[in-house]
């Protein structure tokens, strides 16, 4: 193992999977010249030429659907999209005519597209430019979602999801770009399956679901309750469809107490999937109501303080997680 | 039909001087990370704006896209609000909910501050629409970037201005980039005023480093839609001496391209324009320089001292008429 930044991690996922299979390519805005608007693609044109790390206009609508057009004669694009929050311009192909293709056409044309990017409110970029998307894409039938939060995941998943017969997107997080971790050496295939949560600490008293830049909040806030003598287990979902129920039943029936932090927007949001199916198949398990911090039922302001009061944050959870557990 | 004003010349070179002092000190106050987000700044641009509304009156409608301080500042917002924007303040032209990329002033008829590249093209048409709409004697001004003429929305907006006879000019601000990439590197056509031919809308190219051609383009375009309203293109050429935002270092271009549009420097040659004729002396420009610093010094303290808006009000902000649902 060796330590690495979540960048690094998606650009080697990105080159292996460029080496092994020629029918992989890369297109998006300043992917290829630029070397990526935050440097995921980095130095990708320079080993595998401008036929396959291509540089578009701004015009995402159009490149997503070229995507899905060249991924029905087997071809497999991989679309990046500068931020998700630009993916709301190619909403009609991602959400119309990727996932339905397979269904529509009685099985005769499967797509096999990774959409990727940062997703997720960054820092200030106000309403247009935070948009925390995987709530609706997720609700799509036949799209797949996964939010990767250590490089580790980010490698391994970018990975799985290209070579995944189906679309996935794959929603990175422009906060955790630099952040750092150990992953495989490059000579280690590292493939980690969608719909496998992963406990990223474990604990007694009160579960902990999150996902993508909730991840580091939560463990964040467990290190803080440990002081508490309140022992928090942090299950990372990783992906959001499909989603590892097993992972999130099997903490629970063991702590009997949920937090969910979410990166999203309460109404609709991931987490209200979530308490359906506790509440459903594990009732019995509950000590406690279910409790859900997300982002504030607003769009998101500029102002520095509003925004950190309408994201999901530490103290939010610390208070929730304290609530959840009585203390 | 109402006449539009003569704006006097000295005035506008004097809000080209207030623009460009604006965005250096915007970016100064940027590093100092008292500005957040994404900050683009209009340096080099500064001719196509004030040109822009020296040719229409205060009345008539403008859009634009995320670099749009310059727009909000010719359009009369003052500095003051500006910065208090930048700053995220309550004072400020959005209330410091919008901030850079989102500055609105419904006053001065400025309809926005767009970041979504051109979604706020078929805004502009609304605009106009409603326009036509009231049988009103206004156009609309919708300005955006090279890079927005290959989005789908731009190319249904234009086809709906043109079907429906629109009183709107839609001026692409040609700097040569959207951010890293060049227009021959993003546009198949040789000229981007073509695009407006596949609409049938009447286009031209002005040079945007030329306030006058500019203001006089624009004039003669508006004047003619308000006899009878149809859409207009006009692809102005212009450079940004910076980087594309604040956190890119512009390394695909060459030092001796910028240097180039610099000695072709839109505030430099309207100052020797009106130099030449006698109308300004160089005592005249200082002062009009040190005005133009000191109320944008001026602007950064009103910023600093501002207040924020407290939390309890953020809920005013999600529907009109402040309900939480
Ligand atoms: C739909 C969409 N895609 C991508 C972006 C990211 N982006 C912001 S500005 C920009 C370049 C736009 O260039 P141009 O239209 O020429 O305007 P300029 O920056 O030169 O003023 C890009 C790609 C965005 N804001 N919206
Ligand atoms: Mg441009």
């Amino acid at each position: 193992m060796r330590e690495i930044t979540y960048r690094q991690a998606l650009n080697e996922a990105l080159a292996e999977e460029l080496e092994r299979d020629p029918d992989v390519f890369l297109m998006g805005e300043e992917v290829a010249e630029y070397q990526g608007a935050y440097k995921v693609s980095a130095g990708l044109l320079q080993l595998f030429g401008p036929k396959r790390i291509i540089d578009t206009p701004i015009s995402e609508n159009g490149f997503a659907g070229l995507g899905i057009g060249a991924a029905m004669v087997g071809l497999r694009p991989i679309i990046e999209f500068m931020t998700f929050s630009f993916s709301l311009v190619a909403f009609d192909q991602v959400v119309n005519n990727a996932p339905n293709m397979f269904m529509m056409s009685g099985g005769q044309f499967n797509i096999p597209i990774t959409f990727r990017g940062p997703n997720g409110p960054a820092h200030q970029l106000g309403a247009t430019h935070s948009h925390a998307t995987e709530n609706f894409y997720a609700s799509v039938p036949g799209l797949k979602v996964c939010t990767p939060a250590t490089p580790r995941d980010a490698k391994g998943l970018l990975k799985t999801a290209i070579r995944d017969d189906n679309p996935v997107l794959v929603l990175e997080a422009e906060l955790l770009y630099s952040s750092k971790g150990m992953v495989e050496p490059p000579d280690e295939e590292l493939l980690i399956p969608l719909g496998k949560a992963e406990v990223k600490r474990e604990g007694s008293d009160v579960t902990v679901v999150c996902y993508a830049q909730t991840v580091p909040i939560a463990l964040k806030v467990a290190a803080q309750l440990e002081e508490e003598d309140i022992s928090a287990e942090v299950v990372d979902l990783r992906s959001i469809k499909p989603l590892d129920e097993r992972a999130i039943f099997d903490s629970i029936s063991k702590t009997h107490r949920v937090v969910i932090v979410e990166q999203d927007h309460p109404y609709c949001g991931v987490g209200a999937e979530i308490c359906y199916r506790i509440q459903k198949d594990i009732f019995d398990e509950l000590d406690a109501p279910i409790l859900r911090v997300s982002q504030e039922d607003v769009p998101m302001p500029y102002n520095e303080q509003l925004e950190h009061h309408v994201l999901p944050n530490a103290e939010k959870l610390f208070a929730a997680v304290k609530k959840v557990c009585y203390a | 039909m109402q006449p539009v004003e003569q704006r006097d010349e000295v005035e506008m070179l004097s809000l080209m001087l207030l623009i460009r002092r604006f965005e250096e000190r915007a970016s100064q106050q940027y590093q100092a990370q008292k500005i957040g987000g994404f900050c683009h700044l209009y340096i080099g641009q500064e001719a196509v704006v004030v040109g822009a509304i020296a040719a229409v009156r205060p009345d008539d409608y403008i859009i634009t896209a995320y670099r749009d301080h310059g727009h909000a500042l010719a359009r009369g917002t003052t500095a003051n609000a500006c910065m208090a924007e930048l700053f995220g303040k309550e004072t400020g032209c959005s209330r410091g909910l919008g901030g850079s990329m989102h500055f609105f002033d419904k006053r001065h008829h400025m309809y926005g501050g767009h970041a979504i590249v051109a979604a706020h093209v078929p805004l502009g048409v609304g605009l106009a629409f409603a326009i036509k709409y009231r049988s009103e004697d206004r156009v609309t001004l919708c300005f955006f970037g090279d890079g927005a003429i290959n989005q789908g929305s731009f190319h249904e907006a234009l086809n709906l201005a043109a079907l429906y006879k629109l009183p709107i000019i839609f001026i692409c601000e040609n700097n040569l980039f959207a951010m890293g990439t060049s227009v021959t590197r993003s546009t198949s056509l040789k000229q981007i005023v073509d695009r407006a031919e596949g609409y049938d809308i009447p286009g031209e190219i002005v040079d945007g480093m030329n306030f006058r051609e500019v203001r006089d383009k624009i004039a003669e375009v508006a004047d003619s839609i308000r006899k009878e309203s149809h859409p207009a293109f006009l692809e102005v050429r212009t450079y940004r001496y910076r980087g594309h935002s604040m956190s890119d270092p512009a390394s695909y271009r060459t030092k001796e391209e910028l240097e180039k549009y610099r000695l072709d420097d839109p505030i430099i040659r309207l100052r020797a324009q009106l130099t030449r004729e006698g109308k300004l002396t160089n005592e005249q420009f200082d002062q009009l320089d040190r005005q133009a610093k000191q109320t944008v010094l001026d602007a950064v303290k009103f910023a600093e001292e501002s207040p924020q808006l407290p939390v309890e009000k953020l809920y005013d902000y999600v529907y009109f008429n402040g309900a939480k649902l």
